[in-house]
């Protein structure tokens, strides 16, 4: 009960923020409505027994991504321009009610507790710490993900490098 | 009905549909970034509803991994694609993606 007064409480905070996003003008005050909306999605990890992911959450969603999207639009900021809508404003809205209705009528239509997904995997019960056995799930020898975060890290080296190379000022040599 | 993974993958397709306009009908570069995390956010959601809801009483942490990964490409694709706004900017002093349009036949 009290999870899922939590849960509706979240809802209606994060769809607003999110909405409030994309139809304010001022870019600025639509980007600090982002850093509560993903506030609110670490809440609603922590609804879902995600305490692990509801911590990276805020660290790196709230706190490293927000700051790079404040620092970006205080480089680039044109008062007078502000936030715009193109001309797709409605052949947009159209597609994404399109994409919505589909979403919908798929989880609706389909019976979820037919799917079972608990022979490969790392379970713990609903209520129990996930730190610990996020490790496991993530370096088991037999179950793990060991190559794909091997490759998460390359993919983060490449990216700190090509983010260098491309704000590097080419006409200054030095 | 009964309170469970349907409400969480409703919650997660009404964010991903926000997103999903905010990315097609905005012309400040930033703030299709902007509509992009949303959209990345509402995956992980029901990436993370998925791993609590599908075994009974327990919580398979497969979602979890995956949801971590997304975070993971999410911080490269934030630095990388700020970098290549904060480099159109320097070149033509606007990030309206209208007038980014030198590679148009």
């Amino acid at each position: 009960m009290t999870v899922e007064l939590a849960f509706w409480i979240l809802a209606l905070v994060m769809v607003g923020a999110a909405l409030a996003v994309v139809l304010l003008r001022d870019i600025f005050r639509a980007a600090l409505l982002l850093v509560l909306c993903f506030f609110t999605v670490a809440g609603i990890y922590i609804t879902l027994n995600a305490d692990f992911l509801a911590a990276v959450q805020v660290l790196i969603y709230a706190g490293a991504i927000g700051i790079l999207l404040i620092f970006a639009i205080m480089l680039t900021r044109n008062i007078k321009e502000g936030n715009p809508f193109n001309r797709l404003k409605i052949p947009a809205l159209l597609v994404s009610l399109l994409v919505f209705a589909t979403i919908v009528g798929v989880i609706v239509s389909t019976d979820w507790t037919t799917v079972t997904g608990a022979s490969q995997g790392v379970v713990v019960p609903v209520g129990s710490a996930t730190t610990g056995p996020i490790a496991t799930a993530l370096f088991d020898q037999s179950k793990g993900f060991v190559l794909p975060f091997e490759i998460a890290s390359v993919l983060l080296l490449a990216a700190l490098i090509g983010a260098i190379v491309l704000v590097r000022d080419r006409n200054s040599k030095e | 009905m009964h309170f469970g993974l349907e409400h969480y993958l409703i919650l997660s397709a009404i964010m991903f549909c926000i997103g999903l306009y905010g990315a097609l009908a905005k012309r400040n570069a930033v703030a299709i970034l902007m509509c992009i995390e949303i959209m990345l956010n509402a995956v992980n959601i029901a990436l993370v509803a998925f791993s609590r809801y599908l075994v009974p009483h327990a919580v398979l942490l497969t979602g979890q991994v995956f949801a971590i990964f997304i975070i993971t490409v999410a911080a490269a694709e934030a630095a990388v694609g700020l970098a290549i706004i904060i480099a159109i900017y320097r070149s033509r002093q606007s990030v309206d993606v209208e007038q980014a349009d030198s590679m148009k036949g």
